[in-house]
């Protein structure tokens, strides 16, 4: 792929070498997680998730050419149609999908399956940054600017929400990354922070306390606040938004009973005291948190996993994939895992910065907060931080669908960048 | 100035990134509860238990075998118990005993097995197992009980119970843990270390259904277990229980030694009970009846009874009289002068005549030559030097100190010297008059059983003893520790022991113990009877046989049931000649022995004196 052809030419280097690092080292953990010592098979054998994983990289680097050679223009042309045909598939699985898992949103294609959920990112991502390409847009100053979005996002949400796939719908809240840098006040994502924290806090401490200590804050706010401030409104804003807090607090049961799944009702308890279920919601933090634990500095070896490998932990070779680079590689193993994650991102925002027309950025950002948001919940959930959420860690997990998915969302940002030398800035 | 906005989400990335790799560096490096040992799930200690030793006799009999159990133990922290009822029913538990065993095992540790019920039977462990699958943290673990082939033996064996928490904390080398049985008296005490074995350590791996799955790393770091080594006494264990029959209602011991080696053919300590009690579920019960029975059945008096010698002491009064000159073989003596009184007998005019008829004041006058043979004028300063002198000779015949026998908790007894003495009365103001009453072992002497069954061996050795003991070999090798072949000189020149001997012979033949007497064993004796100040006499006799070619020195105490030669000399010569021929001739005298009956004749220390149907220890609860 990295030969100077004219299609390679001027894509970054950095991002791809991290993307075929994660690939090579996700297959190799693949294989250790699947390894059975009494069945040795190889690592090419078809009949093992890591001889599929392989022929899965394969395809995806014919999907890579093929996006390499389309003119970059091609996606911001069919942006909208791109979306549409996606917005069909997700219908369309609603009614003739097959039901794996639970979740009825996988398409059958002889022996292997899709997951048209897992583009849908990619849809969404492509139509935000068509929308926002629009100079006229501002997301600062006008409120009715936010309807297309909550459209573009709200539609294909409420669709995988009805396929029963809840993980796949929450990754949405990525979006959260590219719209504060395009303008959304600041202000919105730390409600949403503050509201995390606050269920957080209410589940551990009783209610009464909590409430108490908001109102003591407020007070102090409200002391300490220049007289001028407190004429003009301040004083109504600081007691109705605490207020509010406290009402949240005491809703937070509402929610919890009523709102919730029982399951995701108790992943969540799960996260604040993995110890309350070790066998039921428990068990998959505990398994994770062993095996990732006993890898020490420098892990087991390779193929000398036990936990992961015995079938402790679930899902070895999809979700928690991450449990076997700590069990086997030990901190060695996860620091570098870690690092090539942030890098990668990093170097994405980069990138979307140095981008000339606002589409291409606004589409690069979107890439970036949708590994990030990847990467935060899947390596979060293994180590006790994150509830245990199905979504796959990009480039590592098995499965085609998300492999596809993400190298898609991936190379054609690095097809529109590359061209950007060749494209004039529209503001 | 969005444009700014790009350093506060890298910011956030970063420090999401950073967050991840502190807690993932605590998880993996500072943290050590994940490490393998403790809390790793898919690798396993599997403990083995080895075999303990056998124990045989002399002629090749199992004395002591094993038989397997089950052990059920319980992990705290994986223990899933949703009807206890049902699980107490099947395990037939009362629901509080189910809750302080539970409590029991947390409290030793919630993530390792402790012990929760131990030895079920084979039948037990069948009609349970099934049931117990639905239980998790419940295990049975394959363990094995000491057996006894015969009901004999038990404070000589000792037992094996559980390990205490005493034991637990004062051991050097952790070797034991919690649930762990150890040899807890007698030769299982002794022998422990060789007759446990070696533990074995497997580390395995097993799958999240507890499915066995291979050795971890090729098993490099298994330790095998290594059995335990059988033991080969030197006990004869037909013998041992004839001498048991014999005891039966008397409270005494028994004690018989091969001389040549020193090994122990029998040991009895009457009352005794079976062995076989301590090696159950019941042993707590157990136990605790046998220890509260008012005749000690847990004291082991072969080795623990100290007792006045009597008149069995003259022996070694002569002994030491003929080594030191101060008599000859022929020396006489009258019964004029003697504060100690004698019953009628003719003239002792020789050695052999004094011991024949046991005569006091003879040996007053030998232990008197004995003590005052210096010539220090001031008889206190005299006496005090002779005592001294006497107490040599003494000591070594191995008394007033542990001979070093195999069996725990030998005691010592006493043998007085002058510091003894210039303690109890006052340094400078005793003398001979003292003292007098332990020319006839009597005063202030203490010596066990085992003891005075040593003195035979040593007088039929004429002059030297090996170290009585139990095992006569450990192993297949039949490995001894040399303390045990080590012959061990009392200094008495053997010529000196042919009149002792020919009186020990004419004891038995016409003397104290003359109705006692085997036709065509020459049996040499000597009858002692330890005086109590309440109640009747112990009665005492050591012996040893043929007497010109000894294969058995024995010791018999009976107590409170009167002179030497009325109940410990039939005793000692029945045992001798089942030993010697295998069957008895004076087939009355043995049914009048095995029915006697001293034990209600016994003065039970302190009151109230409840009286006890008879041998009640026998009987299995």
């Amino acid at each position: 792929m990295a030969e100077s052809k004219p299609m390679t030419k001027n894509v970054d280097w950095v991002v791809l070498l991290i993307y075929i690092a994660c690939l090579f080292i996700g297959w190799v953990n693949i294989y250790a997680a699947v390894y059975n010592p009494e069945t040795q098979t190889s690592m090419f054998d078809l009949n093992n998730n890591a001889g599929k994983q392989l022929m899965w990289i394969g395809t995806a680097a014919l999907l890579i050419i093929c996006i390499l050679v389309i003119d970059y223009k091609f996606y911001e042309t069919f942006s909208f149609v791109i979306y549409a045909i996606i917005i069909v598939l997700l219908i369309l699985v609603l009614f003739a999908g097959s039901n794996i898992n639970g979740s009825r949103s996988w398409i059958k294609i002889g022996a292997f399956s899709l997951q048209p959920a897992e583009f849908s990112k990619f849809a969404i991502s492509l139509a935000i940054a068509k929308y926002l390409s629009d100079p006229a847009i501002s997301l600062t100053r006008k409120l009715k600017d936010y309807y297309p979005i909550i459209g573009i996002i709200g539609l294909p949400a409420l669709l995988i929400l009805m396929s029963n796939e809840t993980g796949s719908m929450l990754v949405f809240a990525s979006f959260a990354v590219v719209l504060y840098r395009e303008g959304m006040p600041g202000i919105i994502p730390a409600i949403g922070m503050i509201l995390a924290a606050l269920l957080i806090i209410t589940l551990l401490f009783a209610k009464w306390y909590i409430a108490a200590v908001i109102v003591f804050i407020a007070a102090v706010v409200i002391w300490m606040m220049p007289t001028l401030t407190r004429r003009n409104g301040g004083l109504m804003a600081t007691v109705l938004i605490s207020g509010l807090m406290i009402g949240f607090v005491f809703g937070v049961d509402f929610f919890m009973n009523n709102v919730l799944q029982k399951h995701q009702r108790g992943r969540i308890m799960v996260l604040l005291d993995p110890d309350s279920d070790p066998r039921g919601d428990g068990w998959n933090v505990i398994q994770s948190k062993i095996a990732i634990g006993s890898g020490g500095f420098s892990g087991k070896g390779f193929l000398e996993g036990t936990q992961t490998k015995f079938d402790f932990v679930p899902e070895q070779s999809t979700d928690f994939i991450f449990c076997t680079v700590g069990e086997e590689h030990g901190f060695i193993g996860t620091l570098i895992v870690v690092s090539l994650f942030v890098v990668l991102i990093c170097r994405l925002v980069i990138l979307a910065e140095r981008q000339r027309s606002r589409f291409a950025r606004v589409y690069g950002y979107c890439v970036a907060g949708i590994i990030f948001f990847h990467f935060m919940i899947n390596v979060g959930m293994t180590i006790g931080l994150m509830p245990v959420i199905g979504i796959p860690l990009p480039f590592f997990s098995y499965g085609g669908s998300s492999l596809w998915s993400f190298s898609i969302l991936l190379f054609v940002f690095l097809k529109i960048d590359a061209q950007r030398p060749f494209t004039l800035s529209r503001g | 100035m969005l444009e700014n906005r790009r350093f506060v989400i890298i910011g956030f990335f970063a420090l999401i990134g950073l967050i991840y790799l502190l807690r993932l560096f605590y998880l993996q490096v500072l943290d050590e509860s994940y490490s393998i040992e403790s809390s790793s799930n898919s690798i396993k200690r599997v403990i083995e238990i080895p075999f303990r030793g056998q124990i045989h006799d002399r002629n090749g009999k199992l004395i002591v075998y094993n038989t397997p159990v089950y052990d059920l133990v319980v992990t705290p922290n994986k223990a899933k118990v949703a009807d206890t009822l049902r699980f107490c029913k099947v395990l037939g538990l009362e629901r509080s005993e189910f809750d302080s065993l539970m409590q029991a095992a947390s409290s030793y540790s919630r993530n390792k097995p402790s012990l929760f019920l131990r030895q079920l039977s084979k039948e037990d462990f069948a009609s349970i197992q099934d049931i117990m699958v639905d239980y998790s943290g419940f295990e049975f673990v394959k363990s094995s009980l000491r057996t006894y082939t015969a009901p004999t033996l038990a404070n000589t064996l000792g037992y094996v119970s559980e390990i205490t928490g005493g034991q637990l904390e004062k051991q050097e080398v952790k070797y034991y843990r919690q649930g762990d049985y150890i040899g807890q008296n007698g030769i299982e005490k002794i022998y422990e270390e060789q007759l446990r074995g070696r533990r074995g350590i497997k580390f395995v791996m097993q799958n999240v259904n507890g499915v066995y799955k291979g050795p971890w790393k090729g098993g490099i770091l298994d330790t095998m277990a290594v059995a335990g080594e059988n033991l080969y006494t030197g006990l004869d264990l037909d013998l041992q229980q004839y001498a048991d029959s014999l005891m039966i209602n008397k409270v005494g011991s028994v004690v018989a030694i091969e001389p040549k080696t020193g090994q122990i053919l029998a040991m009895v300590s009457a009352p005794s009970y079976d062995p076989n009690i301590l090696a159950s579920r019941y042993f707590s019960k157990n136990f605790a009846a046998l220890a509260r029975n008012p005749y000690k059945p847990l004291f082991n008096r072969a080795v623990m009874a100290s007792y006045r010698p009597g008149s069995t002491f003259k022996l070694i009064q002569a002994l030491v009289g003929l080594q030191e000159g101060v008599i000859s073989p022929s020396s006489g003596f009258s019964h004029a002068g003697s504060p100690i009184k004698c019953h009628n007998h003719p003239y002792t005019g020789t050695v052999s005549m004094g011991v024949t008829h046991s005569c006091n004041p003879y040996f007053y006058n030998v232990f008197r030559r004995i003590v005052y043979n210096n010539d220090i004028k001031n008889t206190y300063k005299a006496s005090a030097y002779g005592l001294e002198r006497w107490y040599d000779y003494v000591s070594k015949f191995g008394i007033g100190q542990r001979l070093g026998v195999d069996v725990s908790s030998e005691y010592k007894g006493n043998l007085p010297n002058k510091k003894y003495y210039d303690k109890i009365i006052g340094e400078g103001r005793w003398k001979f008059s003292n003292i007098y009453s332990l020319s006839i072992g009597e005063g202030e002497l203490l010596i066990t059983p085992i003891k005075m069954a040593n003195v035979a061996a040593i007088i039929a050795n004429r002059g030297y003893f090996y170290t009585p003991h139990v095992v006569a070999g450990v192993g297949e090798s039949r490995r001894i520790d040399t303390t045990f072949t080590n012959r061990r000189e009392t200094g008495i020149a053997p010529h000196h022991f042919d009149p002792v001997i020919q009186g020990m012979i004419g004891a038995v033949e016409s003397g104290t113990a003359r109705r006692s007497r085997v036709e065509g064993i020459s049996i040499a004796g000597k009858t002692g009877t330890s005086q109590n100040r309440v109640g009747d006499d112990h009665s005492i006799f050591i012996a040893f046989a043929p007497a010109d070619n000894p294969k058995i020195a024995i010791a018999v105490f009976v107590e409170y049931a009167g002179a030497g030669g009325s109940a410990a000399a039939p005793i000692a010569n029945l045992v001798i000649e089942k030993y010697l021929r295998g069957t008895i001739s004076n087939k009355a005298l043995e049914t009048r022995m095995l029915q006697a009956n001293f034990i209600n004749k016994v003065i039970l220390p302190g009151p109230p004196k409840k009286p006890v149907s008879k041998d009640t220890t026998r009987k299995k609860p």
